[in-house]
């Protein structure tokens, strides 16, 4: 039961001191439950950030879970999860509770409409970030140019291009592109896809 | 009913949301601007507090979407919905393998959905900046202000990484904007 309450604590912590979203949230997560607990290995925490990367959801959900399931099965994942989501819960539903009316004092107003310049550059910067990142191979970067394009299009001229949709044809081109090239190789001799 | 659409909304940014906070950024605005919950511009201002303020920003546009539709039992509903599919994901992964499995055809799929993600998350990056300085073709309204602002701080946010090794913080961007904002805007 302890341990129960320890998992909880100890990322709630985490999800109160992490500003800056998931990535942030990593190295104090790695810190805290390698080092300092002692619950996971370092090897395992690196697993768990590639495996995060791959599925979908919040990445500091997913370690949380993986974590608190590795202590003490669901219900140390729930608790963890829980811990972790909490804190900043509390927080945006106390600020929504006044944003409203604070946004009606012309100062804030004003430092807001300065701060909406601000969050188009952190969004692009993400973007490159990513690109940066990216293998630069044809069929990636041909999905990444037109997914760029169908966006920026839908952004501007205000139609709606569902972006859940455009990954899921994304997905399947790859699959097929994976299925096809797989299929060819094994009649000249197992030569590898991509 | 507005529960169901709130969850039913959420579950899909958090089943679609690879890339961390900022492949969901995308999707949020698909799910909250096409039921119109709320204005272009409020979300904006809400993307910038949830990077100023604790925990992941997927969890907490959820949090202030759902509050805002439909109080604190919406906020409970979009954030549960938002953490459901990582949740169950890894769990699921935990129970049947153990361990972290790999599969070429996953990895295939992922291959192509990962740089879906990155054109999209440039190309909202990049219509936000164009929309914001000169308007969209519809309306077309430069503003000069919007625009020396986007560029000031596009040069300190990408030029201090010259000098610092990492450049400044997200946060301390915001801040500058918002101090930018109060005196450029202020004197109006």
């Amino acid at each position: 039961m302890s341990l129960i309450i320890d998992l909880f604590l100890t990322f709630a912590k985490i999800g109160l001191f992490t500003f800056g979203g998931g990535y942030a949230m990593i190295s104090l997560i790695e810190r805290t439950c390698a080092e300092t607990k002692g619950w996971i290995t370092r090897e395992e925490m690196t697993n768990v950030t590639v495996l995060a990367e791959s599925t979908p959801g919040p990445i500091a959900i997913n370690c949380a879970t993986f974590v608190g399931y590795k202590k003490k099965g669901f219900a140390g994942a729930a608790a963890a999860t829980f811990g972790v989501v909490l804190p900043s819960f509390c927080v945006i539903l106390l600020i929504s509770s006044f944003l409203d009316n604070f946004l009606e004092i012309r100062w804030i107003a004003h430092a807001f409409r300065g701060i909406r310049a601000a969050v188009g550059i952190l969004i692009l910067d993400a973007g490159v970030g990513m690109l940066r990142g990216m293998k630069k191979k044809p069929l990636p970067v041909g999905i990444a140019v037109c997914a760029f394009l169908a966006a920026f299009v839908s952004g501007i001229f205000a139609v709606r291009v569902s972006s859940a949709a455009m990954m899921v044809v994304s997905a399947a081109v790859s699959l097929t592109v994976f299925f096809v090239a797989g299929r060819a190789g094994k009649g000249r001799g197992g030569k590898e896809a991509e | 009913m507005i529960y169901l659409d709130l969850f039913l909304g959420f579950l899909k940014v958090g089943l679609f949301s690879f890339g961390g906070a900022y492949g969901a950024i995308p999707l949020i605005r698909d799910v909250v601007l096409s039921r119109g919950w709320l204005e272009d511009d409020r979300l904006t201002d809400m993307i910038a507090v949830s990077e100023s303020t604790p925990g992941p920003i997927m969890v907490n546009l959820a949090t202030y979407v759902g509050s805002s539709q439909a109080g604190f039992p919406g906020a409970l509903t979009a954030t549960a919905a938002v953490v459901l599919p990582a949740f169950t994901v890894i769990l699921l992964l935990m129970i049947l393998f153990r361990r972290l499995p790999g599969s070429p055809a996953a990895d295939a799929a992922l291959g192509g959905l990962k740089p879906c993600v990155v054109g999209i998350v440039t190309a909202t990056g990049a219509s936000m900046i164009l929309r914001h300085c000169i308007g969209s073709p519809g309306a077309f309204s430069p503003d000069l202000s919007a625009l020396i602002l986007t560029a000031a701080l596009a040069l300190v946010y990408f030029g201090s990484r010259r000098f610092v090794k990492r450049g400044i913080s997200p946060i301390l961007l915001i801040g500058l904007s918002a101090a930018a904002g109060i005196v450029l805007y202020g004197g109006k």
